[in-house]
């Protein structure tokens, strides 16, 4: 049964997982690393289909055939996504992961022999990979649904801490009834896994728009935790340490998404988003000031220093190329301009620098939030394009704003501040924006991309 | 209470790998610039494809008339291998545009 050589081969999988993490952690390496780590995932794979086992049938027409069919969704899935679906995409692909975990739980469960003590570390294991899988196998399709949009945030349950508190203490008690169970009861073991789906969805569902980010690498580390589970169960050395280092690594990963909005992760998990929905200036009649193209492509031109502040909308609109030329023509005016990026722009941490890269925005012209916040008040005009939570300024003053604590670019400090926006709705997060009504603001209304290429056309005029 | 003691003395050197491994996960990220967060995860997410190893086992141990574990092996590695290969192509493809803009 047991083979030095392959597993030897293990561990040297293990390793190439750590260098292909590493490395993915540093810009200029990112690339190798991943290519590093799905080395080591293709030869972990390949050694665990020729692993010598004693009496098995191999089976090995099944096993070819799930790969190639899930290869080839997997490849073309990943070939076709656009650059602005890929927070989607990896909270779905991170869903199957789970869901893979839960379905081996459930039949090592049900296929138990019939020896088995229910009071055994064996099944203590096989109930938490179940449980952790299901969560992030459900949880992960909520995430997934929510950002493509077909969830809205409004698809409140009533008081979810308590439903969620609730399920919790339903899956532990279950999960102990079925242990102190004389023999295996497979219709507790069918309602665990049905009360540990739904609880994934419960979980996810009140947590809100702007925190999805956060919520799809705490999954991701969910899922990472339940393939150690499901590696215990085998005794699988490369499941359980990948799956733990994942786990680990996501949860930082986590975190640091958390620092970056200024929100603790039990803040997320229990706060939920927008509770109050609807805070601060209403009931003011409030005015903006509406901006024209012709107007603003002379101002622009005869101006210094222009930073851009682009957010999902731009991505959605597509408008990232129209941007990029605007900016190059600009730059031959003489102009200098720049690229504000807040650390949550688009929907995810380094999503917009993903989407500017992909047209080609030379990487000096990104500033980070404090430097672009040093900069605004030298700042002639600011062209915030489909961006709205992270130029908010009721995260500043307004205690009573979901969104109060979060750091944001103060674009109010610069001279002109242009918002080219579809219309007068609120952004992801549900709130007003009272920048939109400041002294200095002014809309300009309609499509990014279409704006933008007027915008280009009339600075070439002017 | 004895049952717990011979677990951990029998399973010792599970616990050190799992703490060691949890340490190393948590160094290995502590340092990431906001830009690769996306791309890291989705990598992240990919290596926790690791289970269609297990699902890869389980088909291996099941009887071949077992049509039903059979199956459902099949749809875990399919599931499992779309998170692995999936993960690892967006991933490429999210960095690679990184590399372009270097030049």
């Amino acid at each position: 049964m047991e083979n030095p050589i392959l597993d030897f081969l293990y561990l040297i999988c293990i390793v190439l997982f750590i260098i292909g993490l590493k490395r993915l952690s540093h810009p200029d390496t990112a690339k190798k690393g991943n290519l590093i780590a799905a080395f080591g995932m293709g030869a972990a794979i390949l050694i665990t289909m020729f692993y010598p086992m004693e009496g098995n049938s191999n089976n090995y027409l099944w096993i070819f055939g799930g790969l190639l069919i899930g290869g080839v969704i997997g490849y073309i899935a990943a070939i076709r996504v656009k650059m602005t679906a890929m927070p989607e995409m990896v909270s779905l692909f991170n869903g199957l992961g789970g869901a893979c975990s839960m379905l081996i739980a459930t039949v090592e469960f049900v296929n138990l022999p019939e020896s088995t003590p229910m009071m055994s570390t064996q099944v203590v294991t096989i109930i938490f990979a179940l449980f952790i899988g299901s969560i992030a196998f459900t949880g992960s399709i909520v995430a997934w649904g929510k950002l493509d949009g077909f969830f809205r945030d409004s698809l409140v349950l009533p008081s979810p801490q308590v439903i969620n508190l609730v399920m919790l203490v339903a899956v532990l008690g279950l999960s102990g009834y079925i242990m102190m169970q004389p023999e295996l009861n497979t219709t507790l073991v069918m309602i665990l896994l049905v009360l540990s789906l739904v609880y994934g969805v419960t979980f996810v569902m009140p947590i809100g728009g702007g925190d999805m980010p956060v919520v799809i690498s705490l999954l991701n580390s969910f899922t990472g935790i339940a393939a150690a589970g499901a590696g215990l169960i085998y005794g699988n050395q490369v499941m359980i340490v990948g799956g733990i280092v994942v786990g680990a690594a996501g949860t930082i990963l986590t975190v640091l998404m958390c620092n970056a909005m200024n929100r603790s992760l039990i803040n997320v998990i229990i706060g939920g988003f927008g509770g109050g929905g609807v805070s601060g200036a209403s009931g003011r009649e409030e005015v903006v000031k509406e901006a024209s193209h012709a107007d603003l492509a002379i101002q622009l031109k005869y101006s210094n220093k222009v930073i851009i502040v682009p957010g999902y909308g731009l991505a959605v609109a597509q408008a990232q190329h129209a941007c990029h030329d605007l900016e190059k023509l600009l730059e031959t005016e003489g102009v200098d301009v720049k690229y504000a990026i807040h650390p949550v722009a688009g929907r995810m941490p380094g999503h917009m620098n993903v989407l500017l890269a992909e047209a080609d925005v030379p990487y000096p012209k990104l500033l980070e939030l404090e430097d672009a916040n040093e900069q605004f008040p030298s700042t002639d005009i600011v062209l915030v394009i489909g961006a709205n939570d992270v130029v908010n300024p009721a995260a500043k003053e307004d205690t009573s704003s979901p969104i109060y604590g979060m750091p944001i670019l103060d674009v109010e400090l610069a001279k002109n501040v242009i918002v080219m926006k579809r219309s007068m709705n609120t952004g992801y997060a549900g709130i007003e924006n009272p920048l939109f009504f400041g002294d200095r603001t002014r809309m300009l209304f309609g499509d990014a991309k279409d704006s933008l290429s007027k915008l280009k056309t009339e600075v070439g005029n002017a | 209470m004895e049952e717990i003691i011979l677990f951990v003395t029998s399973n010792i050197w599970m616990f050190y790998i799992l703490t060691f491994a949890i340490f190393l996960g948590m160094e290995v990220i502590s340092k990431v610039p906001t830009v690769l967060h996306t791309p890291l995860m989705s990598g992240a997410n990919a290596i926790s494809g690791v289970v269609v190893i297990g699902a890869i086992i389980l088909i291996r141990n099941a009887s071949p008339d077992n049509y039903l574990m059979l199956s459902v092996g099949m749809l875990g590695i399919a599931l499992a291998t779309i998170n692995v290969i999936g993960g690892f192509a967006v991933t490429n493809r999210m960095l690679q545009m990184f590399k372009k803009k270097k030049k």
